[in-house]
């Protein structure tokens, strides 16, 4: 079952890559790819299904001779099948909605190659969680780097795309490197297979270990977008085709995740508590970080992305508490860590597809990018509003929505640990559950910006008045998350199970998450039932309802024009924007912000006391990044000025470096072992 | 604590209402039964200023406090005619504020009432010939009553809406 | 079925006793200022003036105006029955806890909030944009300081927190509780527009955060709203009384312990409701940009509460 499953992957992202290049005409090319593309997800999720259904992992080993590390295997166990199945729910919406979103590049030369990218792309999202050893696992790390950086570079709308392929190309190789350190440190003399450098793991020297850790957050928190090492993400996702942001956001960051959870949980022997205290620290400023920047922006796509951010933040939170009880030695707490972590990592890929889609939605609208340019799309885009919605309240993780569901099962592990753990966590762990709690309110305020701006209201620009609904295959696959956000916000029990089981496998006791219908904590005395509270919910608006009907009658409505304190014109001009309806959230988190000002006054030629015009413009920029790149940018502008010093033109020069480095190479070889 | 030391010694300062009808209060046309039996115990007030020179401002601004007290009554006062049960318009209704106060009108759900307070309220008063002044503001939107008297006193006012709530009597103009 | 009888019977008492200590504390308030004021029973009147009004909507409004005060009133309801007003035996622990209340109130905020800003008026924005930002303050706040109580008592579930309260009197006793009581208190006071974050009957817009949100709303649809917001101050300070200072409650479902419980939640209120009649009174309203200030200290005062649980262990 499972190997029909793999060969259809296999074909359906084979052909898929090499049918737009081959077929007549660009709309079959389109077509084509898509399809395969979103076959081959599909199909990818049936194996990762497959895997988790039989508990037991499936392998697949090419010839191992192929290479002086090795050859391509296949090893997917419970945990990589868990992201494999994220990557095949992401790919699937991602690749139907790229049908008809694609159609205006149809014309362009380069075109077809975008569908080919994205097979490929796909084929190395599905290839990382599967992977059995380093080289299959890098393979599929580059072939995912290559495929986004072609498909970020190539659109050509965005005109910040070259900078923002620059910046993204560098972290994401400067995490390759390191991650290939970690794993040469990590399988030290032995084979480059998980399996072997699992059994050399242990033989590790402390110093060693705690080098791969650094390596290895390094590399995977750089791909995942936790703070300081997010910066490529703002950049890069919002140049990126939408529904490559949608994969890059929903299904990308989490292989980071799932790379800091194989390393930390599975290769990795148990370490100190503190790398879960760093881990957990740095989730919790990442969220604030991400979230405290969304509110603030004005750009769709990059408001999209810090949310990305902050929610890998709250990921990193679960698997940060987790290593720190497992350091503590309270192995059931760290399961239910674990299982959040995993719970929140699907509930993000599934609303922030949805959340890109919708975005895409919006600017193929109106061909505008910012918010302030949107309003009153509710009216001319029903469908897409009705469906961003959806996913603005799972972002804002309101019940009965899945972002609740995931949020409440983080405050639960917190406070399980606080109450039962030693002195110290009953004073950090309630801080960091403040701070999750913050976060959670901020989002809320982010998501109804994000909705409201977009729209409500009247329509601020021509672009959005003229706006008209978007192709039905697009909305049809974007349904498909949206659905999804609906069930696994309703009934969370089944999957909570599942992934409690999957903890169970890294050696962690099975935590008994689910109660009923509902989901519950026993250690905390607590219990939610989502499925009631809907009932609840819908049962009292619609007795409220029943007993007003008489009420809302036409006998009883008129329809007038919006009260405005009796002007005579109702405009957009005095609507509330998209930046003052987050400044109020400005003057209070000022520090952080650190807007700038700048205003500008002209005045008549004759006198300066008749002013003709006040301009005034405030940014928010982040401030962290000139502060903290600034100077590894000069420091490596300076390092290789100084390098050009070898470039002298003499070939004596030239031929003295050759024994040189070998010597030093020796040297550094004899000092490793 | 001062303050409550003080607000004890003070006391209730709301004096009684005097009895019976006020001859500066009448009625201009036919109340409607049912809009008076709603508001009998709550009213929404949402007050307008036609362009009047605040004298009548005052005083009703001396309803909501302790002396004249007009919560006793069920009445409060509202921002925005969404809200209110009756318009409470002063001053003659000058060149800009005539289309604001109609949309005000308009904006105000039914069932609705409107009390025309001061002199200026039905025949423009001092202001009658002036340039700026459309018309009284029967001109602009249906009137249900009116307090004469510039400015009238706040027992008059109160005892004008109340007249129109058909709490107290009040001669019928017509 | 005693279960869903039970919480029927709270939730439907909250809901119907609100407008009346929405009442109390504005007759209080009346009498504090030297006037006679309407009587307790006036916000009755009001709301069934309010039901029987026409509506007006606006042109420029879309399904959402339509749909925000029905959903602002389920999510209040469905909080109103999470919350042990009468007993401590509370079936609806097992629906939800205090995270779930946290979070159902934020959903009827949000609800309101894309409301307000659906006409595209002015007011109606910055109404949103000032109630987003206080929410997103009080919620955490709200949330981590009975998170204090629960830390002690062990678990979450509120009917849970105020019966281990109840019976261990000395938790009282700890730093937590007093610091976790008045960040609660001050956490009410802005989630409920109250003085001296928010003046509940001021008429002047740039000076409104909730009111300005509905500014927009007519007939039945503001009855929901005015409802609603009584039903949520009447559920934090029920909150407040139960969980913080639950003696009174009762502990089993016997006629004599819900007198009890009942004749103890109606003290609490009138003298919760007195101190806040009394706060109103006494202390201005602070300029808008001075709030977050005051947020942050209840923030910090329910922080070093959280932190302090483990006192009691």
């Amino acid at each position: 079952m499972e190997t029909i499953a793999f060969l259809v992957v296999a074909a359906a992202f084979a052909s898929g890559s090499v049918l737009p290049a081959v077929l007549p005409s660009a709309r079959a090319a389109r077509v084509a790819g898509s399809l395969s593309a979103a076959i081959g997800a599909a199909a990818a999720a049936v194996l990762g299904v497959a895997v988790l259904a039989s508990g037991t992992p499936w392998t697949l080993a090419g010839p191992q001779a192929l290479t002086p590390i090795g050859g391509p295997l296949l090893v997917l166990d419970t945990l990589g099948a868990v992201f494999l199945c994220v990557m095949g729910l992401t790919g699937v919406p991602a690749a139907l909605y790229a049908i008809a979103y694609l159609r205006p590049a149809d014309s362009h030369p380069r075109g077809r190659l975008t569908h080919t990218l994205l097979n490929g792309f796909l084929a190395g999202l599905c290839l990382v969680p599967a992977a059995g050893n380093v080289l299959t696992f890098l393979f599929g790390w580059e072939l995912m780097a290559v495929t986004s950086y072609l498909l970020v570079v190539a659109d050509p709308a965005a005109d910040d795309a070259p900078a923002a392929g620059l910046w993204y190309a560098a972290m994401t190789h400067a995490g390759f490197l390191a991650l290939l350190a970690a794993c040469l440190i990590l399988a030290g003399d032995g084979p480059l297979d998980f399996a072997s450098m699992r059994g050399a793991a242990s033989a590790l020297s402390p110093a060693a270990a705690g080098s791969v850790f650094a390596l290895g957050l390094f590399a995977f928190g750089s791909k995942a977008g936790l703070v300081p090492v997010h910066v490529w993400l703002p950049r890069a996702h919002p140049a990126a085709p939408s529904h490559v942001s949608a994969l890059m956001s929903g299904a990308m960051v989490k292989l980071g995740v799932y790379g800091a959870l194989r390393l930390f949980f599975d290769l990795l022997p148990a370490g100190p508590a503190w790398w879960g205290g760093v881990i957990l620290a740095a989730g919790i400023v990442t969220a604030l970080t991400g979230v405290l920047y969304s509110v603030a922006e004005s750009h769709l796509k990059r408001l999209l992305a810090y949310s990305t951010i902050e929610n890998v933040g709250l990921i990193f939170v679960g698997l940060g508490f987790a290593m720190l009880m497992r350091g503590y030695g309270y192995p059931d707490l760290a399961a239910i860590g674990v299982v959040v972590c995993l719970l929140h990592t699907i509930n993000h890929a599934v609303y922030k597809t949805l959340l890109f889609l919708e975005a895409g939605a919006v600017v193929h609208a109106t061909h505008a990018t910012s918010l302030e340019a949107y309003g009153g799309l509710i009216r001319r885009m029903p469908q897409t509003a009705i469906l961003c919605l959806i996913g603005a309240l799972s972002l804002a993780a309101l019940p009965p929505l899945n972002g609740f569901t995931s949020e409440w099962l983080t405050f639960q592990a917190l406070v399980a640990g606080a109450r039962h753990t030693v002195p110290e966590l009953a004073i950090w762990l309630p801080l960091a559950l403040a701070g999750v709690a913050l976060v959670a309110g901020l989002a809320a305020v982010s998501a109804v910006r994000l909705f409201g701006i977009t729209f409500l209201a009247l329509p601020r620009t021509p672009a959005a008045e003229t706006a008209t609904e978007v192709p039905r295959s697009m909305l049809a696959a974007a349904a498909l998350p949206a659905l999804a956000c609906l069930a696994l916000g309703i009934l969370p029990g089944p999957l909570v199970t599942r992934l409690a089981g999957v903890a169970g496998d890294f050696g962690l006791p099975i935590a008994r998450l689910q109660d009923g219908l509902g989901i519950g904590l026993p250690l905390a005395g607590s219990r939610f039932v989502p499925m009631a509270l809907a009932l609840v919910l819908v049962g009292c608006a619609g007795i409220v309802a029943l007993a007003l009907r008489a009420r809302l009658g036409a006998a009883t409505v008129r329809v007038d024009a919006a009260w405005n304190c009796g002007r005579a014109v109702q405009s957009a001009r005095t609507e509330y924007t998209a930046a003052a309806f987050a400044e109020p959230l400005k003057r209070v988190f000022v520090g952080f912000y650190r807007p700038t000002q700048q205003i500008k006054v002209e005045v008549h030629p004759v006198s300066p006391y008749f002013v003709q015009s006040i301009g005034y413009r405030t940014r928010v920029t982040p401030w962290m990044e000139p502060k903290l790149y600034g100077p590894i940018l000069a420091a490596v502008r300076w390092t290789s000025l100084q390098a050009r010093r070898l470039q002298t033109g003499s070939i004596h020069v030239y031929l003295a470096l050759l024994p040189a480095a070998l010597v030093f190479l020796l040297f550094v070889s004899r000092w490793i072992r | 604590m001062r303050l409550f030391a003080k607000i004890r010694k003070t006391g209730i300062r709301t004096e009684p209402l005097p009895p019976g009808p006020a001859a500066c209060v009448s009625l201009a046309r036919e109340i409607d039964a049912h809009a008076r039996a709603l508001f009998g115990r709550a009213l929404a007030i949402r007050q307008v200023d036609a362009g009047s020179c605040n004298g009548c401002e005052l005083e009703i601004a001396g309803l909501a406090g302790p002396v004249y007290d007009m919560e006793r009554f069920g009445m409060h006062f509202v921002a925005s005619p969404r809200h209110a049960d009756l318009l409470l318009v002063t001053g003659p209704v000058t060149r800009n504020m005539a289309v604001p106060l109609r949309k005000t009108y308009d904006a105000t759900p039914d069932p609705k009432l409107v009390v025309a307070v001061g002199d200026c309220a039905r025949t423009c008063g001092v202001f009658a010939k002036s340039y700026a002044v459309v018309g009284p503001v029967g001109a602009i939107v249906p009137v249900d009553a009116y307090v004469d008297g510039c400015p009238p006193e706040p027992a008059d006012i109160l005892r004008g809406i109340l007249a129109v709530l058909g709490r107290t009597g009040a001669r019928r103009d017509r | 079925m005693i279960d869903a009888g039970v919480v029927t019977a709270q939730t439907l008492l909250l809901l119907l006793a609100a407008p009346a200590v929405a009442g109390y504390v504005r007759w209080l308030k009346a009498r504090l200022q030297g006037r006679r004021g309407a009587g307790m029973l006036q916000p009755y009147f009001e709301l069934r003036r309010t039901f029987a009004k026409h509506m007006v909507i606006a042109d420029s409004a879309s399904w959402i105006f339509h749909l925000a005060p029905f959903v602002l009133m389920a999510a209040t309801v469905a909080a109103a029955t999470l919350v042990p007003v009468v007993s401590a035996v509370q079936p609806a622990d097992r629906l939800g806890d205090l995270f779930v209340l946290a979070a159902l109130l934020m959903l009827g905020t949000v609800w309101l909030a894309l409301g307000g800003l659906d006409p595209g008026t002015a007011f109606g924005g910055m109404g949103s944009s000032r109630e987003m930002t206080v929410a997103a303050l009080t919620e955490p706040t709200l949330a981590i300081s009975v998170l204090a109580l629960a830390l002690a008592t062990g678990s979450t579930s509120l009917g849970a927190i105020a019966g281990r309260v109840a019976a261990t009197p000395a938790f009282a006793l700890g730093p937590g509780h007093s610091l976790a009581l008045a960040a609660f208190l001050i956490a009410l006071l802005a989630e409920t527009g109250r003085l001296p974050v928010d003046n509940p009957a001021t008429h002047l817009e740039l000076t409104m955060i909730h009111e300005a949100m509905i500014l927009e709303y007519s007939g039945p649809y503001l009855g929901l709203i005015l409802w609603a917001s009584a039903v949520k101050m009447t559920l934090l300070l029920v909150l407040a009384a139960n969980v913080f200072l639950p003696w009174g409650l009762a502990t089993s479902l016997g006629p004599w312990a819900i007198a009890v419980g009942l004749a103890a939640i109606a003290a609490k209120l009138v003298v919760l409701g007195g101190l806040l009649a009394l706060l109103e009174t006494r202390l201005a309203k602070l300029r808008l940009f001075r709030v977050p200030e005051l947020l942050a200290v209840s923030f910090t005062l329910a922080l070093i509460a959280a932190a302090s649980s483990f006192y009691t262990r």
